[in-house]
């Protein structure tokens, strides 16, 4: 039990002892507390009912006040969701070396239908057969008349074909912002490009993914909006290109070659500056990949990279560099050529007979089968095969090319002595005409590796020595002489006041089913220009040449890749901003004379 | 003479109830309620009609659903509003118990109409939010226990009414309805507030808020995200707020005319939670700014008859339905000028609603009944020569 104390207690006292009930003071009291209490409450209660309508007076002052603060200010112009968007999600442009551009992005439109706001789908389909002679009317007709909600009609508009479909006056065709890829420049650099399609497509957006090219191996790069835009800068020179392939179509032609292809590349920092391959195509208008076994024979095929071939003889002069870089020989030691040279049941033969032994210098000059073979004996297989790795011949090209990862050079299974004697002539060893561009840097940069690239270089990109100085000399020496000797197998091949070094190769094609053809042949030239400051590097392929000259059918690449590469050197070289050496005129042709 | 043959006549010691009602009740409040809920109706018939057709009713059906049991609501508040306080106050604790008894029940036969929360009973016709009912019947009680427990001797009504309290946040915010559950425990707390909570309790409290804030600011990503979103001036456009904010500016001083207004086609909550939007589209800052003053009259007119009422429970009592039906206005209007975060509250008697409306009517009939007119006990003062 709760005991209350008993209050005032004086006057309970009091009066308890006078006999009167104490309760009624006791109540009164409490009374009187209460009322006290209450006064006090109610004041209280009264300020803090105050203190409650200032603040609701205060918070709807706030809310009127916001009001009119948002009716005040101007309505914000809705945004569509693809419109913030679609500019970070633009595709970075490709340009070349000098800022010209090679791709870029296009603002353009989708069509597409909804049949069930269709009036007249018929007519509509029947408009639109008008505008779009490829549409299969009929079947349009069919797709918008069934219950289908919703169809693609087109993917990429142009304004008057989008114009066109307008005044078909057709509620349910309707148009969708799109962003297509669009190379100015048409098939120039195809290759290089590649090309693009549209990947998840919305109706307000849709997507652009590189399919090959430059344009899939750098597709993150060129899609990350953190680039805001930054073009990515090619190391390919347009107007270069554009030449390039004007003659190197020429050239094919001429030779009645199925297939061409060339690199032209800066020898001290690996650019590419030119990589061309033909037949070729508009990256704006891809067409379809081959569906047949033999990738080669579409025109998406890039020879230059994608295509591995036995190049022949132009690999002699690795052979020959190794040999005077290990000190084996001096460019005129005399090796013995006496022919056929036989390996177990193998037996190498010379295309001539040049007698019973030659110097290196006039091995690599007369192409002698026999004496690189000899060269390669000396040298060895491990050695050569060490050598052939560090110039890159044996893993693919790390150039920025989607198609470089699927052509990984074919190499023997095993490297042996006999591997390494037909190696040294460039068979049994099947590479790009990119791998073999790089191997030639080496030797014309005065012996350092070199990485192909495609992207644009500040400076030399000199990768590790491979070559001493001495031997990569004597070896553009050998290389000047193939060109510039009157026997020399190239000697179509010079270009007055370039100085034109390099070295040819005609291997015959191998059947798929095995064996070699008689009279299809690759035939190549690699060349070194200019020699007095060697500067950049040429290789070019014709595939399956053939040219009657001098009363013969002439397949060799003396008779068909040289001159094509001579005429693209004198159209290239004064583009590539070189000067000619004036040769010293012959005094002898001079007539002194005074009068 | 008369009086002597047939005896006085007798004389009713009371007044007329209708005439004692017209001279005691608050006129001003009473008024801007009606003026409301006739606005409610105006907006109803342009904001209704996108979502009668989606609905597949005829054009008004809203509307005159709203109309049926808006009048059923002004019938209950008059009606309501006619009772003597301690009736009011009978009436609502036994109310208060059968919504207490329906909210416990939910779980069992309630439903949830596919929302996610279950809230409602199911009547056919109309649907039943016992939550609605709750809130004036928990107030009433309250503001009794509290006012008991400033009695001497009185009952240790504080605590039990903290406890009641408690115990509906906990059940609402298991629905989850923490809306309801924060406007009851608003309700709560003003009366406490007003009751006499020790000013260094409220000011721990408030310090309390704000440091757990910080803390929670700082330290949780997802509450940091949510309070800069809110705090940030870019309005996602496809979003409530994008649409209502637009639709504000689109209809600036003067709105864009009746029935012109586009925001009511793209707001599923155009007729319920957003109505302001289509009040402010359609008929510019003017009709807002009245409603908006429309609702502080009544809050002020109400309060500021609490002031002089001396009785505790009739003050506590209506300041809690006052403060209720007032935070509740403005969190309405402060979401959709993002003054808040986004809340679904309803404007009361503007927005549609069926039985939530019943319960309002009830709800400011309670209050115009606590609010009215009567003596006070002034004389007494006078008498005792404590004139203030």
């Amino acid at each position: 039990m709760i005991r209350t104390p008993l209050r005032p207690l004086a006057r309970i006292l009091e009066a308890r002892q006078k006999g009167e009930n104490p309760d009624a003071i006791e109540r009164e009291n409490i009374r009187l507390r209460h009322e006290e209490m209450r006064d006090k409450l109610r004041v209280r209660a009264e300020q803090r009912l105050l203190l409650l309508g200032i603040m609701f007076f205060c918070a709807f002052m706030v809310i009127g006040a916001r009001m009119g603060d948002l009716a005040a200010s101007e309505p914000a112009e809705p945004r569509a969701a693809s419109g913030g968007a679609s500019i970070v999600a633009q595709r970075a442009d490709i340009v070349d070396r000098k800022g010209r551009i090679l791709a870029t992005n296009m603002e353009t439109h989708s069509l597409y239908a909804h049949p069930q706001q269709m009036i007249e789908p018929e007519r509509a389909a029947e408009e639109l057969g008008k505008i779009f002679p490829e549409i299969d009317v009929a079947d349009l007709k069919k797709r918008f008349t069934s219950d289908r909600k919703f169809l693609w009609v087109r993917k990429k508009l142009s304004p008057e074909q989008k114009q066109a479909v307008h005044d078909i006056g057709e509620p349910g065709l309707l148009f969708g912002p799109r962003e297509m890829r669009l190379y100015p420049n048409g098939p120039i650099a195809a290759h290089v490009l590649g090309g693009t399609r549209f990947g998840q497509e919305g109706v307000h957006s849709a997507e652009v993914v590189g399919t090959a090219g430059i344009e899939r191996f750098y597709d993150d790069v060129l899609r990350d909006p953190a680039r805001e835009g930054a073009p990515l800068e090619l190391s390919l020179d347009l107007t270069i290109q554009a030449a390039a392939e004007k003659v190197l179509y020429g050239g094919m032609k001429i030779m009645n070659a199925k297939g061409a292809a060339m690199v032209l590349m800066d020898a001290h920092s690996g650019e590419i500056v030119s990589l061309a391959s033909l037949p070729d195509f508009d990256p704006n208008d891809r067409p379809l990949p081959a569906t047949g076994n033999d990738p080669s024979i579409s025109p998406l095929f890039n020879r230059a990279v994608q295509g591995v071939y036995e190049l022949g003889s132009t690999f002699k002069i690795f052979a020959s560099a190794q040999a005077l870089d290990l000190g084996l020989v001096n460019p005129s030691t005399m090796i013995d050529i006496r022919g056929p040279l036989k390996w177990g049941k193998h037996k190498i033969r010379d295309f001539h007979n040049y007698g019973r032994e030659l110097d290196v210098t006039r091995i690599i000059v007369k192409s002698s089968n026999i004496g690189t073979a000899r060269l390669a004996q000396m040298v060895g297989a491990t050695r050569q095969k060490e050598f052939l790795e560090q110039l890159g011949f044996l893993d693919i090209t790390p150039v920025e090319l989607q198609e470089a990862k699927r052509a990984k050079p074919l190499l023997p299974p095993n490297w042996s002595e006999l591997s390494a004697m037909t190696i040294s002539y460039g068979h049994g060893i099947s590479t790009s005409p990119l791998h073999l561009a790089a191997g030639y840097a080496a030797i014309a940069n005065g012996g350092y590796t070199v990485k192909p690239t495609l992207l644009r270089q500040n400076s030399a990109k000199y990768g590790p020595r491979v070559l001493s100085a001495q031997a990569a000399e004597a070896s553009r020496a050998m290389l000047r002489l193939v060109v510039s000797h009157p026997d020399g197998t190239a000697n179509f091949g010079d270009v007055p006041g370039y100085g034109v070094a390099g070295k040819t190769g005609t291997a015959d094609k191998p059947k798929p089913t095995g064996g070699y053809y008689e009279d299809k042949v690759i035939a190549t030239f690699a060349s070194i220009f200019p020699i007095s400051d060697p500067k950049y590097v040429l290789v070019l392929v014709l595939d399956e040449p053939e040219i009657h000259a001098a009363g013969e059918l002439r397949r060799t690449a003396g008779w068909t890749a040289v001159p094509v590469a001579a005429e693209m050197i004198e159209r290239l070289a004064p583009l590539l901003g070189l000067r000619p050496a004036i040769e010293p005129a012959s005094l002898a042709g001079i007539t002194l004379s005074s009068n | 003479m008369t009086e002597m043959v047939y005896g006085t006549a007798p004389v009713r010691d009371v007044e007329p109830i209708l005439p004692k009602w017209w001279r005691t009740i608050d006129k001003a409040s009473m008024s801007f309620i009606l003026i409301l809920f006739a606005i409610g109706i105006l907006l109803g018939l342009a904001a209704s009609p996108p979502l009668a057709a989606k609905n597949g009713f005829d054009p008004f059906h809203y509307v005159q659903r709203q109309a049926v049991f808006g009048g059923a609501a002004l019938v209950a508040m008059l009606l309501t509003s006619m009772m003597s306080p301690i009736l009011v106050r009978r009436l609502a604790v036994l109310g208060f118990a059968v919504a207490f008894v329906a909210l416990a029940l939910l779980p069992a036969f309630g439903t949830d109409f596919g929302k996610g929360a279950v809230r409602w009973y199911s009547l056919g016709f109309a649907s039943l939010q016992p939550s609605e009912f709750l809130k004036p019947g928990f107030i009433v009680v309250a503001a009794w226990m509290l006012a008991a427990s400033q009695e001497i001797n009185g009952p240790p009504g504080r605590l039990w009414s903290f406890g009641l309290c408690v115990t509906i946040v906990l059940m609402l915010a298991l629905q989850p309805d923490f809306g309801q559950a924060c406007l009851v425990l608003f309700g709560w707390g003003v009366m406490y507030f007003v009751a006499g909570a020790p000013i260094l309790l409220l000011l721990g409290i408030a310090g309390a808020v704000i440091f757990a804030g910080t803390i929670a600011y700082n330290n949780s990503e997802h509450f940091a995200r949510r309070i800069d979103g809110f705090l940030s001036t870019d309005v996602d456009p496809t979003t409530q707020i994008g649409y209502a904010t637009n639709a504000i500016q689109e209809g600036g001083f003067f709105g864009v005319g009746v029935g012109e207004g586009q925001v009511k086609w793209s707001l599923p909550d155009a007729h319920t939670d957003f109505i302001i939007a289509v009040a402010a589209e359609e008929y510019g800052l003017i009709l807002v700014l009245a409603i908006i003053a429309l609702y502080a009259g009544v809050v002020i007119a109400s309060l500021s008859r609490l002031m002089r009422e001396r009785d505790p429970f009739i003050r506590l009592a209506g300041t809690g339905l006052v403060c209720m039906f007032g935070v509740q206005a403005m969190i309405n209007m402060g979401v959709a000028v993002r003054l808040l975060p986004a809340k679904g509250m309803t404007l009361p008697f503007v927005s549609y609603g069926g039985s939530s409306l019943l319960a309002m009517g009830i709800a400011v009939g309670m209050l115009l009944a606590f609010t009215r007119t009567r003596p006070q006990g002034e004389i007494g003062d006078i008498l005792r020569g404590r004139m203030r």
